[in-house]
């Protein structure tokens, strides 16, 4: 599964991704995907959401998704290279902005930024929710797995530690 | 007591006391690391006032990139420049690097046995519906006009027909944008 060739595409299409990725990680899963399992065929949906749910629950932010991903790809060196350009070019972005002197937060641009892109890094990460709902969604017992954890997370102010717990216990009970 | 009196009271981390409280939060963070960094930089270390964190988090998530290194950078840069910023991200993204590459290899060899193939798919349902969920809350907290709405289900449905990247986020900005600029000359 290695080799030169894909660590390049890895490296090339993350860099890609990276200064897209407003909102966050998690809004830019869909476009992941696309390298990921649509262009490359480096591993298939479930491979994909499964990965997504480790980085989640491991400690540390849920970036950490695309070193599994080079990792799966190309190893050591994959994990390494893919995290840099994921995040290479934003943090160099961020600290250029963190250097500025003055007050950024409150300024009207920064305001009107922050609540016209919103709407958009929302309606990606939905999108990436359903995409990973899709990609699970082997079993009736699955969705409603699914759709339990939507609800405990919109409804309650509970860690959501609690519901990859019970995914994992009902999973082992009865996924098999 | 004024308060840049105040400010000078508190204490300063340089960049090894950086470096160490990042590797705790990133090793303690678990689901989403910012609720842990606020409660260690402004509640345990007082390092910084909630205003400032939340200002250097806003700043964060406004920038494209992961809020939790974005906000990382901000904090470093504020105590300790360049340096600093090195400190606090490579101190975030140690320790739980370190784990994956554990996590990896274990998936590799023990991720298809039936019983953890089962256990993962499990969370992974679970993980799904903490991401639909996630979404849900921010519109039910943002409570935006129609404008906004619309904005944000056009970016859903984009999604969804695999239309690339670049042409949602820079295709949808400039109408996200003069809604939002509507909402906020009122």
């Amino acid at each position: 599964m290695s080799g030169d060739d894909d660590l390049t595409q890895l490296v090339v299409g993350f860099l890609g991704i990276s200064l897209l990725s407003v909102g966050g990680g998690i809004a830019v899963l869909p476009e992941m995907h696309r390298l990921v399992v649509e262009t490359h065929g480096w591993m298939d949906e479930l491979g994909f959401a499964k990965r997504f749910a480790l980085a989640q629950a491991a400690p540390g932010p849920n970036i950490m998704v695309v070193g599994l991903i080079g990792w799966h790809v190309s190893g050591t060196l994959g994990m390494f290279a893919a995290m840099l350009a994921m995040c290479g070019p934003t943090s160099l972005l961020a600290y250029g902005f963190a250097s500025l002197r003055g007050r950024l937060a409150g300024a009207l641009w920064m305001r009107v930024f922050e609540r016209g892109m919103v709407p958009i890094a929302i309606g990606l990460i939905a999108a990436s929710g359903l995409l990973l709902a899709a990609g699970t969604a082997e079993a009736p017992l699955a969705i409603a797995i699914t759709v339990a954890s939507t609800l405990f997370v919109w409804r309650t102010k509970g860690s959501p530690l609690w519901v990859l717990g019970a995914g994992a216990v009902l999973g082992a009970a009865f996924l098999r | 007591m004024t308060l840049a009196a105040a400010e000078n009271d508190r204490e300063r981390p340089g960049n090894a006391a950086l470096f160490l409280a990042y590797l705790q939060i990133g090793l303690t963070g678990f689901g989403g690391v910012n609720a842990w960094a606020r409660q260690l930089l402004v509640e345990k270390r007082g390092w910084m006032t909630e205003q400032e964190y939340a200002e250097t988090l806003g700043v964060a998530q406004v920038l494209p990139g992961p809020n939790a290194i974005n906000c990382a950078i901000g904090v470093g840069v504020r105590f300790g420049g360049g340096f600093g910023a090195l400190a606090c991200s490579i101190g975030l993204l140690a320790g739980p690097m370190a784990l994956l590459a554990v996590i990896a290899s274990l998936y590799d060899a023990y991720g298809q046995l039936p019983l953890v193939r089962a256990v993962l798919t499990g969370i992974a349902a679970a993980a799904a519906g903490m991401v639909l969920g996630t979404a849900v809350k921010m519109v039910d907290r943002l409570r935006p006009t129609l404008p906004l709405i619309t904005v944000g289900i056009t970016a859903l449905v984009l999604a969804l027909l695999r239309v690339p990247l670049p042409f949602v986020v820079l295709g949808l900005a400039p109408f996200g944008l003069l809604a939002a600029w509507q909402v906020l000359r009122r």
